[in-house]
């Protein structure tokens, strides 16, 4: 095991506390937000705006800096362009979300939980993105 | 809008936001690495060589979140309502959609956010009104 290795465990850990304790691995408190038109629970907003507070000037310094303090590159994404991909592959991630209450984080925490409709969420996700990837091969063979 | 005073938790979601911050800003500063969940779970079964380590070690963390908190800590409620079909349904849409928009909640909601990325701000908005199209439909139109 190398410094970058903990290190990114350590990143993973607290991530992983963080969607325990504001509530985001909890299916039910994520359907309370997303339900605008019902009882609505207002709390995970604040969780976006805990979080960016402090990723805020977090990226402000990565962005000025050469290198990363474990060593290597700081690695943005440079992508810009508002495309039919990002915009369609967000609405169906969107409408995922709404179904069970789970994003991919929670999913992977509440599995961690040892809750088996989580695993069961966790494992066609996966599947989704192994299908992802078998497209995308077969339109780069095809191309 | 009607707000439900009673589930709302604002002590709780800003700490846990501040955690989910300060773990994103780990994983730049020190590793130089965006912590978009989707990517790192999608990276990993690419197999690409030279990210197995970190990608491997980061989904690690979150799977061993719940039992290193259970030590010290009950843990919080996590209520599943959904059925095992719409679990299925849901993870495959969250599978391949975040990886079709190149982000979630995670690297486009958080990281994309603190960068100020046009991009992700885009992707942010399009899956909140996904998530709460569809909660309308089901819990108001279809009343499930």
């Amino acid at each position: 095991m190398n410094k970058v290795t903990i290190s990114a465990f350590i990143s993973g850990l607290i991530f992983s506390f963080g969607l325990l304790l504001s509530g985001m691995a909890n299916p039910e408190k994520v359907l309370g937000f997303l339900d605008l038109f019902g009882a609505w629970d207002p709390s995970l907003a604040l969780v976006m705006g805990g979080a960016i507070a402090v990723g805020l000037p977090a990226f402000l310094i990565a962005r000025k800096r050469e290198t990363a303090v474990l060593g290597g590159s700081i690695n943005l994404p440079t992508k810009r362009e508002l495309d039919k991909r990002l915009l369609l592959g967000s609405l169906v991630f969107g409408i995922g979300w709404g179904l069970a209450g789970f994003c991919p984080g929670p999913g992977i925490v509440a599995t961690g939980a040892a809750e088996t409709g989580a695993l069961v969420f966790t494992l066609a996700m996966v599947s989704g993105m192994l299908i992802f990837r078998w497209l995308e091969n077969r339109n780069t063979a095809a191309s | 809008m009607n707000i439900d005073w009673n589930a709302f938790t604002p002590l709780s979601a800003l700490a846990g936001g501040l955690l989910i911050g300060l773990a994103s800003a780990w994983l730049i500063l020190m590793n130089g690495r965006i912590a978009g969940i989707s990517g790192i779970l999608g990276g990993l079964l690419n197999n690409e060589r030279g990210h197995r380590g970190w990608q491997f070690a980061f989904i690690l963390g979150l799977l061993a979140g719940p039992a290193i908190w259970g030590i010290f800590h009950a843990l919080p409620a996590i209520e599943i309502r959904a059925s095992y079909p719409a679990l299925i349904a849901a993870g495959l849409l969250v599978g391949i959609g975040t990886r079709y928009a190149a982000g979630c909640t995670s690297g486009h909601g958080v990281c994309g956010l603190s960068r100020l990325s046009p991009r992700s701000l885009a992707a942010t908005m399009t899956f909140m009104f996904g998530g709460f199209a569809t909660v309308y439909v089901v819990r108001h139109l279809l009343g499930a």
